[in-house]
């Protein structure tokens, strides 16, 4: 459906000031500058295309990281990154154990710098890693990750406490590897 | 409610989705229990260095420019684009239309074609061809007047291979006109005679041959009058006597 040109001109004003956090998640998501590239770009022709279905006064943000994640969910590397991981959403996240707190966690991740840090996310799993980007980085509520991941809320949830848990098990790991 | 609880709800605590008064109630059990103050700061430390940590990567200022440049191609391209759109429409809607018109005329045309047909094979098939019958010219033209609402000249035939057999009124769409039967040879040729209508010009046209089951039909106009051939005869013969329908109306 064709746009017109106060309605191109809402869509720029409310899609590029997103363009540099959606780059960022797509790098992320493809660990690929050029490919980043290509997910960037077909989101925002997507967007743009399908933006007379977009309802005003709805969240944009959720929408368009929808779109951008759709995308890449069907991408090849996408599809290679989903094929590998078991979520378990059907728990809730009650059922997450908390962090136990035998070693002390909070000196080894003290000492985990801006390098592991990225190292970790890098080898999460890539559900787990879009949903602490989300929440985190860009500081997404539950309510807007759940649109954008077109997820439950309690889904939301427990499978950011797992991406959480995997990400403190990670860094502990790398730091007692550095310090040995 | 016990540690194990409270750590299950830190998560929720430190992103600020905790319900306002669970959140008190949580602040209230950090303060007295260092193991849960301990897991709340830990979390808190996370997220706020993978915040740090997660602002990675920075596009390509060149690929930014292309991606705006689309956008604005767009809105541009959209400012001219509505009236190529409503351009298309209207050309559609134009299209339709004068199809419509086309194939309504031709559908008129043949609606006619075929009812002069009829007449000219009903005045063959009948056993009085004609009501006035004469082969003098200044017989048959008088015996329509009062019969039919105009005047018209029929040619003379002397010296021609054409042959004068009579006339008759006759009903094309409602409107009277004269039918003059004429022979050729073995053929016999109708010649009708109506008063032009805008209707029968748009369907008949002017100076066309038209074939209807083998049969020769010529139409054209006249000082107001619709002529039309009908006959199997050849096409020569049909020019011929229309050549000489148009030198008596002069």
């Amino acid at each position: 459906m064709a746009l017109d040109r106060d309605r191109a001109n809402e869509f720029e004003q409310l899609a590029m000031p997103l363009f540099a956090p959606l780059y960022n998640l797509a790098q992320w998501l493809t660990q690929d500058r050029s490919e980043a590239e290509d997910l960037v770009q077909e989101t925002y022709a997507k967007a743009l295309k399908g933006f007379n279905s977009f309802q005003p006064g709805t969240n944009f943000r959720a929408w368009i990281y929808r779109i951008l994640r759709n995308t890449f969910l069907t991408s090849r590397t996408g599809l290679q990154a989903t094929k590998t991981v078991p979520l378990d959403d059907e728990d809730d996240a009650q059922s997450v154990s908390p962090a136990t707190t035998k070693t002390p966690e909070s000196l080894l991740l003290a000492r985990a710098d801006r390098e592991a840090m990225q190292a970790a996310l890098q080898q999460l799993p890539v559900a787990y890693r879009e949903i602490i980007l989300l929440c985190d980085v860009e500081e997404m509520s539950y309510r807007e990750i759940a649109e954008a991941l077109t997820i439950p809320m309690g889904t939301v949830m427990s499978r950011l406490a797992r991406a959480r848990k995997a990400m403190r098990q990670l860094l502990a790991a790398k730091v007692q590897g550095a310090s040995r | 409610m016990t540690c194990e609880t409270w750590q299950q709800k830190i998560d929720a605590y430190v992103d600020a989705e905790l319900p306002e008064a669970e959140a008190i109630e949580l602040d209230g059990h950090l303060r007295t229990c260092p193991s849960c103050s301990s897991q709340a700061l830990l979390r808190s430390e996370l997220k706020r260095n993978i915040h740090l940590a997660g602002k990675s990567f920075v596009p390509d200022p060149e690929f930014r420019r292309r991606i705006q440049a689309t956008i604005t191609s767009t809105a541009s391209g959209r400012r001219w684009g509505w009236i190529v759109e409503v351009g298309t429409l209207c050309a559609a809607v134009l299209l339709v239309i004068f199809g419509s018109l086309a194939w309504m005329r031709q559908s008129q045309r043949q609606q006619l074609v075929g009812e002069l047909t009829d007449l000219h094979v009903a005045t063959l098939a009948s056993s009085n061809r004609v009501d006035v019958i004469s082969s003098d010219r200044h017989t048959v033209k008088p015996w329509f007047q009062g019969k039919v609402p105009f005047t018209f000249n029929v040619p003379e035939l002397q010296g021609s291979p054409f042959e004068l057999i009579g006339g008759k009124v006759t009903y094309l769409d409602q409107n009277p006109g004269a039918e003059l039967l004429f022979a050729v040879r073995k053929h016999l040729l109708s010649v009708f005679i109506f008063k032009d209508s805008p209707e029968l010009d748009r369907a008949l046209g002017s100076g066309q041959l038209l074939h209807r089951l083998s049969f020769n039909l010529e139409s054209w106009t006249d000082g107001g009058l619709r002529y039309v051939i009908t006959t199997d005869a050849s096409r020569a013969d049909v020019d011929d006597l229309r050549a000489r329908f148009e030198q008596a109306a002069k």
